[in-house]
């Protein structure tokens, strides 16, 4: 087990650059998630770290050693690929046992490792099968448990559970974060799926075109995003947005939104009289006031009941917003409700840059 | 009631004698098995004529004594009798299997090393690619007539390079001597022969994901191994196919023989189709042409076999779609 330190590290497809002086501590034991849209150099960086990529710029070391110049195979890593990559001429046993093999392993030894591995995942009985006669799920298992085998110092999982459907995704998404658990190995963890990084990581990084956006526990990113985009990725259903400038008189600070909106800034906000800025609050956040109770009108254009829950979609000034409540409220659309934000969790965001404020 | 029963058949006898002609027609048209045979008739025609109708004429040709212009009488295994004491025959029959062996294994590795690299991140892939095929597209009558040159006692351009590199006095008889005849005309096979194995081969080779190769990285192989254990045993369905359909081509070379050698020297590469044919045609016996050609039915066979197996799903391409 190792800690993976990634300093300034840029990678450049020619002329073009892809991923511009990245910075991300990687603690030992640490399960880390690289979070972020289709293209934003998520899994070009988790192969710089594989060494299935040349890096452009920067150090990547493994376990305090630069590994630039190391080959993928002396960098003590193991990878589990979106589409498994597992061998289709060999049974289970046989891809499971493929690196030891390779590293002239004794057969007692392979024997036992395999088994071992076998045994926490489950796929025993399938040892003697071939890739093509097992199921998504157990696929994922076989790909996890050639990098098991191995006990390396750190796990890279590239969006390992795209190609899963829904049920079996949450279900092996546990298996994973039950597996880390146990190991205790370092993994990094790519993937474009939000409640993905949130369910399974100690730490997130929130990456966009190239840059890390923000790094953080889970929490910290949904209670406290640094910029719009954070704010607007992490969490789902999204983030409401309204537009409006930020006003202040004294002690006290709100945002006048288009639509003749006022939202109460959340304590401690920073930024000028004035000044454009986006409000964002989350749905949850967002309660249907009761008769005596002040606040937002709205009018309902959308219910969703998802069963725990009730997404509300309204209109709101010029914006539609989405309120979610546990409450079963009979609610038909064009029905007129006021709805409150909770103050403390209203995130203040400067128009032009997108930092918060 | 009656009444209405007496409508009723009348309608339906009526209505029967309008349909007299369709039933029959409407029962062709619902049974899937008798429009499966119809629409497989034109094809099954084309290879009644063609191909069976050929092979059934050569091998009772092969029976008689049949020559040109008389037609001949059934004599049994008489030409086979005569074939197995004839040393030419065997002479053609050694030639025959050790062009195809030699010829093969130079296609197959030659064309599996081609396909390799040209399976790589090359400049002007397809241009390349394209180049590769010139070979196999020429006509093999005119690309032999090119080799008739290359291997020409007098001009050609092989012995003349190497006598002004200093590496040999005299010309080659690249032709004129049995073993420089042999391998010239392999060597001349090969090169027509390779393009088809490599571009097959390249087909093959792009099916494999590369992330296998990643995969194959991590676990440590080094690029050999990955070819040892990921490429070569992923290809081999479509090695077995190409290869059967190689040797099948080689054993059955007839052109390239005829335009360099026409058999020649001493029968040294004498084949067993330029054989049947320089005994039916120009020798005029054409039973016997038709039983030398008969006897390469088993040869063939086997090979046919060998692809039978060869192309048998392999246990792990059983189960499942990825």
């Amino acid at each position: 087990m190792a800690s993976v330190d990634i300093r300034q590290v840029r990678k450049a497809f020619g002329t073009f650059e892809v991923i511009h002086g990245i910075d991300v501590d990687i603690g030992d034991e640490e399960f880390v998630v690289l979070v972020g849209p289709s293209g934003c150099g998520k899994s070009t960086l988790l192969r710089m770290i594989a060494g299935l990529e040349p890096i452009s710029g920067g150090e990547i070391a493994i376990g305090g050693r630069v590994v630039n110049m190391v080959p993928p195979k002396e960098r003590d890593i193991a990878m589990v690929f979106q589409n498994y990559a597992l061998y289709p001429h060999m049974t289970v046993f046989d891809n499971m046992a493929f690196s030891l093999k390779l590293r002239h392993a004794e057969r007692s030894v392979i024997e036992q490792r395999v088994r071992q591995a076998a045994d926490i995942l489950d796929l025993t009985k399938y040892l003697d099968r071939y890739p093509r006669q097992l199921s998504g799920g157990q696929r994922q298992r076989v790909a996890m448990g050639r990098a098991i085998v191995r006990d390396p110092q750190v796990f890279l999982f590239d969006e390992p559970l795209s190609n899963l459907d829904a049920k079996l995704r949450v279900q092996m998404r546990t298996e994973i974060k039950a597996l880390h658990q146990r190991l205790r190995t370092t993994s990094i963890y790519v993937t474009h799926d939000q409640i993905e990084a949130m369910t399974m990581a100690d730490k997130i990084v929130v990456m966009h075109d190239g840059h890390v956006e923000q790094v953080g526990t889970p929490l910290e990113l949904y209670d406290r995003p640094v910029n719009l985009f954070v704010a607007g990725f992490i969490g789902s259903p999204a983030m409401n947005f309204f537009e409006g400038r930020l006003r202040r008189d004294g002690d006290r600070a709100w945002v006048e939104a288009k639509g003749d909106l006022v939202m109460p800034a959340p304590p401690g906000v920073r930024g000028n009289d004035g000044q454009s800025v986006v409000y964002g609050i989350r749905p949850g956040h967002l309660r249907l006031a009761s008769d005596a109770e002040q606040g937002l009108p709205a009018e309902v254009e959308v219910v969703e009941p998802t069963g725990d829950n009730t997404l509300v979609f309204c209109r709101l000034g010029d914006a539609v917003a989405c309120a979610a409540t546990t409450e079963r409220f009979p609610l038909r659309p064009g029905e007129r409700l006021r709805l409150v934000p909770q103050v403390e969790n209203g995130h203040v965001f400067d128009a032009a840059t997108g930092v918060r404020l | 009631m009656g009444a209405f029963m007496f409508v009723d058949t009348k309608t339906q006898r009526r209505a029967s004698a309008r349909a007299a002609p369709g039933p029959r027609r409407f029962r062709l048209g619902e049974s899937r098995g008798a429009m499966g045979l119809l629409f497989m008739l034109p094809a099954a025609a084309v290879l009644l004529l063609f191909l069976a109708y050929p092979l059934g004429l050569g091998v009772w040709l092969g029976m008689t004594d049949t020559r040109v212009g008389r037609a001949g009488q059934y004599i049994g295994i008489e030409n086979y009798e005569m074939l197995w004491t004839d040393s030419v025959f065997w002479t053609s029959v050694f030639n025959t299997l050790l062009y195809t062996v030699v010829a093969s294994i130079a296609k197959f590795a030659l064309g599996l090393w081609l396909a390799l690299l040209l399976n790589r991140h090359l400049p002007f892939k397809a241009f390349l690619r394209a180049i590769v095929l010139l070979p196999w597209i020429v006509p093999t009558a005119l690309s032999a007539i090119a080799f008739w040159w290359i291997y020409d006692s007098q001009f050609s351009i092989i012995s003349w390079s190497l006598t002004r590199l200093g590496l040999i006095e005299h010309n080659i008889n690249f032709l004129g001597d049995p073993a420089w005849a042999r391998a010239s005309v392999i060597i001349a096979n090969v090169w027509r022969g390779i393009p088809f194995v490599a571009i097959t081969l390249l087909a093959g080779l792009q099916t494999i994901p590369p992330s296998l190769y990643e995969a194959a990285t991590i676990d440590g192989a080094t690029p050999w191994q990955r070819f040892r254990y990921v490429t070569f045993p992923m290809l081999t369905p479509i090695i077995a196919v190409v290869m059967t359909f190689s040797v099948l081509f080689t054993f059955t070379d007839f052109q390239l023989i005829y335009v360099l050698t026409r058999g020649g020297p001493l029968n040294a590469t004498h084949l067993m189709a330029t054989l049947s044919f320089q005994r039916a045609i120009p020798g005029g016996n054409l039973g016997e042409g038709a039983a030398i050609a008969v006897t390469m039915i088993p040869f063939l066979l086997s090979a046919i076999l060998f692809s039978y197996f060869g192309l048998q799903r392999r246990r792990w391409q059983h189960g499942g779609n990825d």
